[in-house]
């Protein structure tokens, strides 16, 4: 085995850090480092956090951390902000509500800039948190970036999504759109300290009791929470707690986790893929010929790429 | 993609002026980098931490209170002590001359005092 591979397993946390910037990099030895983890992994719950920006997500996941630690269950954070489309650089913040953890052996905590990866996460979030599964840390929150209401990406990549909502978003025709609303298996309503706290519990409320269900639909409990202060934490810890009992039962989480597989083998299908398309269009397009001829209208953008597709032979 | 450069920005001590400090992670942002903010009141044990969980390749810490002389060579001191002694420390603020050259004695890498533009930073970082 590799000796970064076995430092990771061993726990130690410089090899940990060092493994996350390999694939984050998509260095070499990133697959290979991934595929000798892979077997040491599965043991770890997987909780995601999403929700818009400043809804109080990162000071919701430092409450968790100690709450988890009280439990002395061992607890990786991978916390994603945005990267600028502009430098490519990015602020990445979220650490300064969980510092008072920094010196927690048992604790491990990665910031992770999204890169360019639309959909609320970076693109290694998922195999960040595979390196921090196999060096035996128990829970692992994901903090999505400050999300709007289409990136759902989180929801197919954990075991239980908890929406962070704050009141006064939007009238009940918000909260029955498409896309956020639907992936949450719990709602919390955090700040609920403030006004219209009580309309935002009613129409969630609302949502969920026109939502076709029978009986072995898991409803995802509304719960209202102060998460600086403490309020409603432990609360939405049981709720996990309890959405993770029910995928226990009827065999719910393997079916769950066998499907998030099959997408991991489609995303590493569709990185190379990309990575390939891209490398191979910028050798081809800056010969000049084919843009030349496709802007001239001599051939066009379909049969351009079908010729490419022919050399992959598939 | 070329590896990205890292930093941690941190404000060791007691003072609560991160002006400079935000200003700094703005400018490094915009030259491309990744800057992990960790925010006030950091202890050198809590940013040597967070400086290895990041694998960052340079901490800058940012201090007002007078205190630089103990705060900055111990968390060098805790890199080295975290088998980290290849991460880089630089460090701004309200700093004397005369103390400087104990600072970089300690292994601090550089010294930026009021004055010093953005680029001046940014510059440096790209050069070492």
């Amino acid at each position: 085995m590799n000796e970064l591979a076995g430092k990771i397993i061993s726990g130690d946390i410089r090899s940990i850090a060092r493994g996350i910037t390999v694939i984050e990099n998509d260095d070499a030895g990133s697959a290979l480092l991934l595929k000798e983890l892979y077997r040491h992994t599965g043991q770890a719950y997987l909780i995601g956090i999403t929700g818009p920006p400043g809804g109080g997500k990162s000071t919701l996941v430092d409450k968790l951390i100690k709450l988890y630690r009280g439990q002395k269950k061992k607890v990786g954070v991978l916390a994603v902000d945005p990267s600028s489309p502009f430098s490519g650089g990015a602020i990445l913040g979220d650490r300064v509500r969980m510092q008072q953890h920094a010196t927690d052996g048992g604790v491990f905590i990665r910031s992770m800039g999204s890169r360019g990866h639309l959909g609320g996460l970076a693109l290694s979030t998922s195999d960040a948190a595979k390196i921090l599964d196999a060096a035996g840390y128990d829970i692992i929150i994901f903090e999505t970036v400050g999300i709007g209401q289409s990136e759902v990406e989180v929801a197919g990549r954990v075991d239980t999504t908890v929406l962070v909502t704050v009141p006064g978003l939007g009238d009940d025709v918000q909260v029955l759109k498409a896309g956020t609303m639907e992936i949450a298996d719990i709602f919390a309503v955090n700040k609920a300290d403030r006004e219209g706290v009580e309309r935002c519990v009613i129409e969630l409320g609302q949502l969920l009791s026109i939502k076709e269900m029978d009986q072995s639909t898991f409803l995802p409990p509304i719960l209202q929470l102060v998460a600086k202060d403490n309020i409603g934490v432990a609360e939405l810890a049981s709720a996990v707690g309890k959405h993770r009992e029910y995928l226990m039962a009827d065999n719910r989480l393997d079916q769950k986790r066998k499907a998030r597989l099959k997408s991991e083998v489609h995303n590493i299908i569709i990185n190379r893929l990309d990575k390939w398309a891209r490398a191979r269009l910028t050798r081809e397009m800056e010969a000049g010929e084919d843009l030349e001829g496709l802007y001239q209208k001599r051939t066009d953008p379909y049969t351009v790429a079908e010729r490419f597709i022919k050399e992959l032979q598939i | 993609m070329p590896n990205k450069i890292r930093i941690l920005i941190a404000k060791p001590g007691l003072d609560g002026h991160d002006r400079g400090a935000k200003y700094i992670a703005r400018a490094l942002r915009d030259a491309g980098f990744e800057v992990i903010y960790t925010g006030l009141r950091q202890t050198p044990e809590a940013i040597a931490a967070a400086a290895v969980q990041e694998d960052v390749q340079w901490v800058g810490l940012s201090c007002l209170s007078g205190a630089h002389n103990s705060l900055f060579p111990r968390v060098v001191q805790l890199l080295k002590e975290m088998n980290a002694p290849d991460i880089k420390v630089f460090g701004g603020g309200v700093i004397p001359a005369d103390d400087i050259p104990g600072l970089k004695a300690a292994g601090i890498r550089e010294i930026f005092t009021p004055g010093a533009s953005s680029q001046q930073v940014v510059d440096y970082i790209n050069k070492n």
